[in-house]
């Protein structure tokens, strides 16, 4: 019943804590090899659903389905295994660890489980492939905040996942930060990786999703291309107010 | 599984997977091989003492040696994953009243497997009902555990009618058990430092670290800590079981003095937790300093080891390892400006 | 039935040494592993001038509660503020005071065998029965249950109808928040912190008129406090009050029908229930 080639499938899913329902029945579909992106004002419910996602969460209803199978009802760590790799609105480093190490925790009991050389090997790749070079035997605490991006970026793709959730990736940077940022993104895309991404940047949604998903209080407003959706009624009255409908 | 990953990520058989590992792991590093050469020559020349002493040295390097696989294997779950476990003298006071309760119904060496076993399972339980929570649950757990089992082990002597204080008479010298108890420490060390190289031990580091990323990392936490658990907690009941003849009179409030559990704890921290010889450090002088303070000041005793872990926690957080590391990197940083300074005046 | 009356009367002093904590580790964060041993400090405190001057023990309260409350107050500043000041994490404060007051609880008990010595000390007063419903039960325990809810009962208005209290509640409830609305939570931490011992000392005085000490018997009440704790939700006193009770029960009806000397297992037993089936607590909520 459930498409295998659609990477992400969210159907009918909802979560309430006590009284709040933080997410109202959303359903949407991420494609294999696409990006999609997920926006909407602050406290739409975007990163819940992140959460819900990633197994953080259970569904209060609804189910979600990677690849065709049914992940909503799993641990987080099993859905990891399945194939599902995020990054943290705040950074979390593992601190007492160095950027190699760092990276490559990811990549041992992953989707993708590697070991001794070939874990170092494919980890060096990685952190070279983000553009993080000569700090593998850095502890992370000493790094910039960017390059903590960097490694759990390189840290999510180590255990080669069939889906990327970015959760506000590009938050806290610079103008030349972010060019950077989003180059890395675009570099990912072009390597055909399906990528979920929550963000609050308009260049980096106007140019690296294929196709975008509006939130606002829990519930979905508007689905489509990144054109139809930021020019939609109902998305800038969701951002702005009415004034500037 | 899903018919996707046909072809999409060829993941290798499990068998070459195995091989491939077991291969890696008995590769050693120059100075992974450099570190097990000193300890074997350590060893050996500690395993002479019996041939030098028999006497007062020959008790205290017993009780180093005990004290040396206790802290380590506490270290073994309690230094990677922060579980500050209390708990050490349950296991210890249930492998000793196996042996103790059993010494005239069963062989000496069955007793101490049974004994490994019922503590491996005890730990499995008390691990699977408590690790899946909070650490401090954990902890709080601990607290009482020996206590909980002296009681429960008072009572049952009660209902069965026997003493509460029991005889193991077994003949043996100190030379015997100080081999004995050598021989499980060097085990101890040996799964310590397999574990510490392994994807185990990896895993605990990691969720040492942050339990969050662990868990998506594809980490099963909970089981990850209840198998150390488990190994940690064998080790201490099979200690226990070895040492009961040694006490040849054994009581459930000497078997499960919540004082053993302290000792290893304060000396397992004052030698740093995060090195695999780390508590070793902190094993020799609190054992010996532990001599002199029972013999100067015996009614004392607990009032200074209060303050003694209090000086710990508060001046040695990181044991002497951390202040040895914390040494060599400033002195590392100081002779890199020194190189930085001969260099400018070199160029001048 | 006995063993219901009986259960509650010892359920409702457990009230008071369960407050004591809940101050120290809801409102302060402090896992305090040395609480038993502040409460067999304050029964022995009571022995002592039971023993010294053969008033009331209820008298020693109007000295020990004070006592308690400043010598409380002091551990917090030279002994535990630092430890705040340092922790980079709350996880990291959690292991950090649960090892320092565990010395701390070496310190106490030390202390106690060098003044007091290590034999079980008890004192008789007012072990006459009386008849409830038919059944005879000590009036001590009457005197010690009623003097636990008098100060039950005034610290929980103290929390919740004065602004002192409204702060400490504050605080349990979110620090970071509770800073932001000018309140001072270092101070308040302390504040609580010492309350909290205060509070405990005072239960321990009440327990020692119907029950026996020595000077290692505090680990058994810190671990009972906990369990009482854990069982009612960390955030919430009611909870506690709730869950003291049904320690109080579950005791003695393992130490009536089985045994006494089994009521640590009685409440490892409830522990381990709540472990299992609601980890955090009857009324506590679960985070997300």
């Amino acid at each position: 019943m459930t498409d295998p080639s659609i990477a992400l499938n969210i159907e009918g899913v909802s979560k309430r804590f006590g009284g709040l329902v933080a997410v109202n029945n959303i359903s949407f579909a991420l494609p294999a090899n696409k990006v999609l992106g997920l926006i909407g004002p602050n406290g739409s419910g975007k990163t819940t659903m992140i959460n819900l996602i990633s197994g953080a969460l259970k569904p209060s209803g609804g189910t979600i389905h990677l690849h065709g199978e049914t992940i909503s009802e799993r641990p987080a760590a099993e859905i990891a295994t399945l194939g599902l790799a995020r990054t943290f609105q705040i950074v979390r480093m593992l601190p007492g660890m160095t950027v190699l190490e760092n990276v490559q925790a990811g990549g041992v009991f992953g989707h993708r489980r590697r070991w001794g050389t070939e874990l170092r090997d494919h980890s060096r790749a990685l952190l070279a492939k983000v553009g993080l070079q000569g700090v593998e035997d850095t502890v992370v605490s000493a790094l910039t905040y960017i390059d903590q991006k960097r490694v759990e970026l390189a840290r999510a793709l180590a255990s080669d996942p069939k889906v990327l959730l970015l959760d506000e990736w590009l938050a806290g940077l610079n103008p030349t930060e972010l060019r950077t940022g989003i180059a890395l993104i675009e570099q990912l895309r072009t390597e055909g990786r399906t990528i979920l991404i929550v963000e609050h940047v308009m260049d980096a949604i106007r140019s690296l999703c294929d196709s975008c998903v509006v939130m606002s209080s829990g519930i979905k407003i508007a689905e489509g291309t990144p054109r139809e959706v930021l020019s939609d009624v109902e998305v800038i009255r969701a951002y702005l107010g009415d004034a500037d409908a | 599984m899903s018919s996707v990953e046909a072809g999409q990520d060829a993941k290798p058989s499990t068998v070459t997977q195995i091989i491939r590992d077991l291969r890696e792991a008995a590769v050693l590093t120059g100075a992974e091989r450099r570190g097990l050469t000193a300890a074997a020559v350590v060893t050996a020349a500690w395993a002479c003492l019996p041939f030098i002493s028999d006497g007062y040295l020959l008790s205290l390097g017993i009780s180093i040696t005990i004290f040396a696989g206790l802290a380590t294997s506490w270290t073994l779950f309690s230094g990677p994953t922060n579980y500050i476990s209390l708990a050490t003298a349950a296991f210890f006071g249930i492998g000793m009243y196996i042996v103790a309760g059993g010494v005239n119904l069963l062989p000496y060496p069955v007793l101490i497997l049974i004994a490994a076993i019922a503590g491996g399972l005890f730990a499995a339980l008390i691990g699977l009902a408590t690790l899946r929570i909070a650490g401090v649950y954990f902890v709080i757990f601990s607290l009482g555990l020996a206590e909980l089992v002296r009681q429960v082990v008072s009572w049952g002597q009660h209902v069965m009618g026997t003493s509460s204080g029991l005889y193991v008479l077994i003949d043996r010298s100190d030379s015997a058990f100080f081999w004995q108890l050598l021989v499980l420490t060097i085990v101890v060390y040996l799964v310590s430092w397999w574990i510490g190289r392994s994807r185990l031990g990896f895993a605990l580091r990691i969720i040492g670290n942050d339990e969050v990323v662990a868990v998506h990392c594809g980490i099963n936490t909970a089981r990850a800590k209840v198998v150390l658990f488990v190994i940690s907690s064998t080790f201490a009941a099979i200690a226990g079981a070895l040492v009961a003849p040694r006490w040849s009179y054994v009581e459930p409030t000497l078997a499960f003095s919540p004082f053993l559990s302290f000792q290893v704890v304060i000396m397992s921290l004052l030698g740093g937790v995060h090195r695999l010889w780390g508590p070793l450090l902190g094993v020799i002088p609190f054992t010996i300093l532990w001599e002199f303070i029972s013999a100067k000041f015996p009614s004392q005793t607990t009032l200074l080891l209060g303050v003694a872990f209090l000086l710990i926690v508060y001046f040695i957080p990181h044991g002497v390892i951390g202040l040895i590391e914390d040494l060599m990197k400033r002195r590392g940083g100081l002779l890199n400006s020194l190189r930085a300074m001969l260099k400018k005046d070199g160029r001048k | 039935m006995d063993i219901i009356i009986t259960g509650l009367l010892l359920g409702g002093t457990y009230a008071l040494m369960a407050m004591g904590l809940q101050l120290q580790y809801g409102v302060a964060r402090i896992m305090n592993l040395a609480n038993g041993e502040i409460l067999v400090a304050g029964a022995f405190g009571t022995f002592w001038f039971y023993s010294a001057t053969k008033f009331s023990p209820l008298y020693s309260l109007i000295f020990l509660i004070p006592l308690a409350f400043v010598a409380n107050w002091a551990i917090y500043d030279v002994l535990i503020r630092p430890l705040v000041r340092r922790a980079k994490s709350q996880g990291q404060l959690e292991v950090d005071s649960i090892l320092a007051t565990f010395g701390i609880s070496f310190i106490f008990v030390g202390g106690l065998l060098a003044v007091f010595g290590g034999e079980y000390l008890s004192y008789s007063y007012l072990a006459r029965p009386i008849f409830i419903l038919g059944e005879p039960y000590g009036l001590n325990r009457i005197a010690a249950f009623i003097g636990a809810i008098v100060l039950c009962a005034s610290l929980y208005i103290w929390l919740h109808k004065t602004r002192a209290g409204l702060a400490l509640r504050a605080v349990a409830v979110n620090p970071s928040a509770a800073g932001l609305v000018s309140i001072n939570v270092p101070r308040a931490s302390a504040l609580a912190f010492a309350l909290g011992g205060a509070v405990a000392a005072a239960g321990g005085s009440l327990l020692s008129m119907f029950l026996t000490f020595d000077a290692s018997l505090g680990v058994v009440f810190t671990l009972k406090a906990l369990v009482i704790v854990i069982m009612g939700g960390v955030s919430d006193i009611r909870g506690a009050i709730i869950a003291s009770f049904i320690l109080g029960l579950a005791e003695t009806t393992v130490a009536t029908l089985v045994d006494p000397g089994l009521t640590l297992a009685a409440a490892y037993v409830l522990f381990l229930a709540i472990l299992l089936i609601k980890p955090e607590g009857l009324l506590g909520r679960r985070s997300s």
